[in-house]
């Protein structure tokens, strides 16, 4: 009978999403209890930061100053109609700051650390080397997931910050240098419109938050990976596609939750 | 990589990531501008607010010297109280007039002082007695009407 198998099928779907999700939480328990260990061995931590931060601070950088450019030249484009160039300047604060500084780093940062961590791990475990750490008395989540886990969520919000620093100073090339807007109002209507506390806050928070879910998603997935080539493989993509998922989807509800439109 | 050299590269990001933040709060944010720890509270009856919202600017010659902290409708009088919060800098006089005026043609709302001429000046929980409500479009194009309907036809 097609129909009882197709409804069969949805029912091990769902056992099986809902045995992740708690697998993954369950995960990320034990990584926080075991951060400790984490935290006194810092150098773990310093190592991780290096090839999760450092090594992303590249594409970072230029993905924020072209991302700002753009939204200097379309801003430019649209305010124009409505004779107000000169709020070119809190559009681009804006628009950075709340959403585009926090999420667009956050799936950069999810493309270029959370696929490696993924892989790396991955392959940790199909190659016997986490059997081994736990054969010599060594917790594989306190020597490898923990110092990963928060290089990522340190890491995270710098990065996002620094994406929305470099976008503005993008929008300020564009509409001040080489449109011509006027530099005074640019600043001045920028710093009106962005609050501290409403604005660069929770966009640091936002950050945060991505920066947990991403490292959470992308190392349970590698810890969860069959111990294959093609499982690791899979396991890469997954991560990328599932963090890249939920960033949008927290997006939506940290934004709903913050900017209640009062 | 040596140590070493990790470590300096890991201490630049935090410091480029640190710096960009307080970058975005000094030049990007309004925290370096304005310094809301010493205020005096003043209030003021307007009979029509507009679009006027907390923490809108209040300005004296174009110049930002407090923020609406507050907007509630007065059921004893039926008008909307809304309160300030001025720069303890800036002194005004008892007569000044609070305008509410908007930025640019489709701006913001802001309230603008002018000041009086009295020699007292406004002290804290004082109220500004002379107001001018916001322009509201459509009272504007309602008077804008009736007065062509009252025109002799030509």
């Amino acid at each position: 009978m097609p129909a009882v198998n197709a409804i069969k099928g949805i029912g091990r779907r769902s056992i099986n999403a809902v045995w992740r999700i708690g697998m993954a939480t369950r995960f990320f328990m034990l990584t926080l209890t075991h951060s400790g260990s984490g935290f006194r061995r810092f150098h773990l931590i310093i190592k991780e930061l290096f090839s999760t931060g450092v090594m992303s601070l590249i594409i970072i950088v230029v993905a924020g100053l072209f991302v700002g450019m753009v939204l200097g030249l379309q801003g430019y484009e649209t305010l124009k109609r409505y004779g107000s160039e000169s709020a070119l300047g809190s559009m681009v604060a804006l628009s950075l700051v709340r959403e585009l500084g926090p999420v667009v780093a956050a799936l950069l940062f999810a493309s270029r650390a959370g696929s490696a961590m993924t892989a790396e791990i991955g392959l940790m475990k199909a190659t016997e080397q986490i059997s081994a750490m736990e054969m010599m008395a060594v917790n594989p989540i306190a020597r490898i997931v923990a110092p990963r886990f928060w290089a990522g969520v340190i890491s995270m919000p710098l990065l996002a910050a620094l994406f929305s620093a470099v976008g503005v100073f993008g929008g300020y090339l564009v509409g001040v240098v080489q449109i011509g807007v006027d530099e005074g109002s640019f600043w001045s209507q920028m710093q009106a419109a962005v609050d501290f506390r409403e604005d660069i806050l929770n966009g640091v928070l936002k950050s945060f938050v991505f920066g947990i879910a991403v490292t959470v998603i992308a190392l349970f997935e590698g810890y969860d990976a069959p111990p294959t080539a093609e499982g690791v493989s899979g396991a890469t993509t997954r991560t990328v596609v599932t963090s890249s998922l939920v960033i949008l989807m927290l997006d939506f509800v940290l934004t709903a939750i913050m900017f209640r439109g009062n | 990589m040596e140590r070493t050299t990790m470590d300096l590269w890991v201490g630049m990001f935090v410091v480029a990531g640190v710096a960009a933040l307080v970058m975005l709060a000094m030049k990007v944010g309004n925290l370096g501008t304005y310094n809301v720890s010493e205020t005096y509270q003043v209030h003021a009856y307007f009979s029509n607010i507009g679009g006027l919202k907390p923490k809108a600017s209040i300005k004296s010659a174009g110049v930002l010297v407090g923020r609406v902290t507050g907007i509630t409708l007065d059921t004893a009088r039926y008008e909307a109280k809304v309160e300030m919060s001025l720069d303890k800098r800036y002194q005004f006089p008892k007569d000044t007039f609070a305008n509410i005026l908007t930025s640019g043609l489709l701006g913001e709302q802001y309230i603008g002082l002018m000041p009086g001429g009295d020699d007292q000046m406004l002290k804290n929980g004082e109220q500004l007695k002379k107001t001018q409500s916001a322009m509201v479009l459509e009272d504007l194009i309602g008077k804008f009407l009736y007065s062509k309907a009252d025109e002799p036809a030509k």
